[in-house]
């Protein structure tokens, strides 16, 4: 396949991958335009991980099919990967290895020309140049981290494939980190990064969830949040805990979330949720209707769907 | 630069890593230096030593005070000591089977009336040498001390038959080892023994270890490719390999005096085949193990079989055709041979050509296997 006559950097369709009976993803299809910085959430286990090792050929899936960058995802994982920046979930480099060394070795491996220079600007950009002789074990979490990424840039990819990367870095990093996504990706790469923080999930161009194998939901947060149909209130007052609990068992609220001093309760039927709420919420209690977040999509999105474990 | 999809500069990047991790890796450096070491000195000094006081029997037939006399000093002598008098051959056999007593001597009937009758009786002395060193120097002095009693002891007719060798006929029988290894193959077997050990552990764990602890998963999602990943592993090990190799035979010159009769030149060159046999061997095993302790308890069950039917242990030419053909796979076998060879009988290159020849198979074999083996992918 010739990677010009396609303006996806990631387009497959019904890709499953079965571990034993369970399908860990399932029919999944996905389409990631080039220059798209596009998230992928959904709680623990949903399939997220495995599904990026699935994109840069690390398992092969058991059906569906596809393209990354304009190869086939089942018989060319060697071309993808020269040119796909793949970040683990877990620190995969080496720890007996010093931060200079981890992205010498690299930046080697991909045979990067000028390597010193690449090496050195890499350390630069992310700050590492004092470190450069720690050894990557003795890093804490979130060093690791921005190891792993200054790591997987060096060899300049046309795609990142970040798994939960900015998990246990501290908010100004992971700032940063936003920061430099969106320069990286106004230059034309593609990311497809999975998280667990609403904020990230807001800072992406598109988003997809997936509970359990399935997509659940996918597009911009505003589709996301239209698609969800939610219509969501909000109670502040005293005595929340309490109320939760006699809120859950009414007929047509479907999740009741504590938000700092308030309670966000949502259901599909924004009339019938006003009419089974208005009796309860007597002053000093207040009720009033609010947008829906992507939380309480997702919260939402979460509940409805099964674990196919149990 | 790339050839048949072989790229070097890749293959560079493993090597120059492993190169870093073993140096930081002080425990596993120092093992593998230390193990031979300690082997050396455990197998060297061990099985050279002389052992005295073994258990010995006497079966006799004759009552006379000359034979009674020679088994005083059989028991005088550091050698052996007198611990049973058996008194049939069943008994005899029961107790060396048994490793109850390491020597049977049979004293026939009339001992001492034929031997003053100058009709050389004959002394049988039957040994266990299932370690024949241990009995190799007990068995040499038991001439002398025969000889010495009968200067002594003797007088009469028999005096004229002084200084003409053998009165006495000595008999000696090895029992289960017929071939009797002298010290001077055990040390340079060593050095086949050593590095099978080490060069197959270290690498077995060498994958394995990549994959418990996460690092896989990384070098599978670059370009790196089966051949580069194991061929750089195996390479600083060569080097580990040599350096082995140097302290063994150092020890084996200086330490045991084993003598170097042929081409330390040509030595060198097979052990690059063997090391590296070995260290293919283990790169298979960590393609098949699925954590470093089922890499570490292949690398045991290669290892055994190849100390127990190589020859090492018990002369291959007494072993059944059965284990024979065992172990003939092993690369320790061949080499065995091949070292024992070269150093003690100064074998060239034409003569080790029938060992080096099933030592490069099973190479090729071990690494093309390691390499079909090597998953690309985490399933
Ligand atoms: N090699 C494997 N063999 C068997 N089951 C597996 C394997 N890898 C993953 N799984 C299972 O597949 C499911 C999905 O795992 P995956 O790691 O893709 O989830 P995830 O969405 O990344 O979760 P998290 O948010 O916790 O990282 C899990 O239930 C996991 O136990
Ligand atoms: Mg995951």
């Amino acid at each position: 396949m010739n990677p010009a006559s396609t303006s996806f950097a990631i387009d497959v369709a019904n890709v499953t991958k079965t571990f034993g009976a369970r399908s860990v993803v399932n029919q999944i299809g996905l389409r990631v335009g080039i220059g798209e910085i596009f998230g992928f959430l959904g709680p623990n286990g949903s399939g997220k991980t495995t599904f990026l090792r699935i994109l840069c050929g690390l398992l092969t899936p058991d059906a569906g099919q596809g393209q990354c960058l304009g190869f086939d995802i089942r018989t060319q994982a060697g071309e993808i990967r020269r040119r796909v920046g793949y970040m683990t979930q877990r620190f995969s480099f080496y720890e007996d290895l010093t931060i200079e060394e981890n992205l010498d070795f690299v930046a080697r491996i991909y045979q990067i020309p000028g390597r010193r220079e690449a090496v050195q600007r890499s350390l630069e950009r992310l700050g590492l140049t004092e470190r450069r002789r720690q050894l990557a074990g003795v890093l804490s979490g979130g060093w690791k981290q921005r190891l792993a990424l200054a790591a997987c840039l060096i060899h300049s990819p046309q795609l990142l494939l970040l798994d939960e990367p900015t998990a246990g870095v501290d908010p100004k990093a992971r700032r940063d980190f936003w920061e430099e996504i969106h320069t990286l990706a106004a230059e034309g790469l593609t990311v497809l990064i999975t998280t667990h923080y609403m904020d990230e999930a807001e800072r992406c161009h598109r988003l997809a969830y997936i509970a359990y194998g399935n997509l659940l939901a996918q597009g911009t947060v505003e589709e996301v949040v239209r698609q969800a149909g939610l219509a969501t209130f909000e109670i502040t007052g005293p005595d929340l805990p309490a109320l939760a609990r006699q809120l859950r068992a009414l007929p047509g609220v479907e999740q009741v979330v504590a938000f700092g001093l308030a309670l966000h309760v949502s259901g599909r039927h924004p009339q019938r949720l006003a009419e089974v709420l208005a009796p309860l919420i007597q002053a000093p209690r207040t009720l009033r209707p609010i947008e829906s977040g992507l939380e309480d999509v997702f919260i939402g999105l979460m509940s409805g769907a099964r674990d196919n474990f149990q | 630069m790339t050839l048949l999809g072989f790229n070097f500069a890749r293959w560079w990047a493993i090597v120059a890593k492993e190169f870093i991790q073993m140096r930081r890796d002080r425990l596993t450096f120092g093992m593998m230096i230390g193990i031979p070491c300690v082997q050396l000195i455990l197998f060297g000094y061990a099985i050279n030593s002389d052992p005295k006081h073994l258990p010995t029997a006497v079966l006799s037939a004759d009552h006379s005070v000359f034979s009674r006399s020679l088994v005083q000093a059989l028991g005088h002598s550091a050698y052996f000591d007198v611990v049973a008098q058996a008194a049939t051959e069943t008994e005899v056999q029961r107790m060396l089977a048994h490793g109850e007593v390491m020597f049977v001597i049979h004293i026939p009937e009339d001992f001492e009336r034929k031997l003053l009758r100058g009709e050389r009786p004959a002394v049988l002395m039957e040994a266990d040498a299932t370690d024949p060193a241990a009995t190799s120097n007990a068995l040499g002095t038991l001439q002398q001390i025969i000889d010495r009693l009968i200067d002594r002891d003797l007088t009469g007719p028999v005096t004229t038959m002084r200084g003409r060798p053998g009165p006495v006929e000595l008999r000696i029988h090895r029992h289960y080892n017929p071939e009797g290894i002298t010290q001077y193959n055990i040390v340079p077997g060593l050095l086949g023994v050593v590095l099978t050990m080490t060069m197959v552990i270290i690498t077995a764990v060498a994958i394995t270890r990549e994959r418990e602890r996460g690092t896989m998963e990384n070098l599978l999602s670059t370009p790196a490719r089966p051949a580069e990943v194991m061929l750089g592993k195996i390479v600083p090990y060569i080097i580990v390999g040599y350096l082995q190799t140097s302290a063994i035979l150092l020890a084996a010159r200086f330490l045991f005096q084993v003598p170097f009769h042929g081409s330390l030149m040509l030595l060198l060159a097979v052990m690059f085949v063997f090391i590296v046999a070995n260290l293919s061997m283990g790169i298979t095993f960590s393609t098949i193990a699925r954590n470093q302790l089922q890499a570490m308890q292949m690398s045991f069950f290669f290892f055994l079989p190849s100390l127990l039917l190589s020859g090492f242990m018990f002369p291959f030419r007494g072993m059944p055709v059965w284990a024979q053909s065992i172990g003939s796979v092993f690369p320790l076998t061949h080499f065995l041979r091949i070292v024992r060879g070269i150093l003690l009988k100064g074998n060239s290159l034409p003569d080790i050509l029938p060992h080096l020849w099933p030592l490069t198979a099973f190479l090729v074999v071990a690494l093309t296997l390691g390499i079909r083996r090597y998953r690309q992918t985490l399933d």
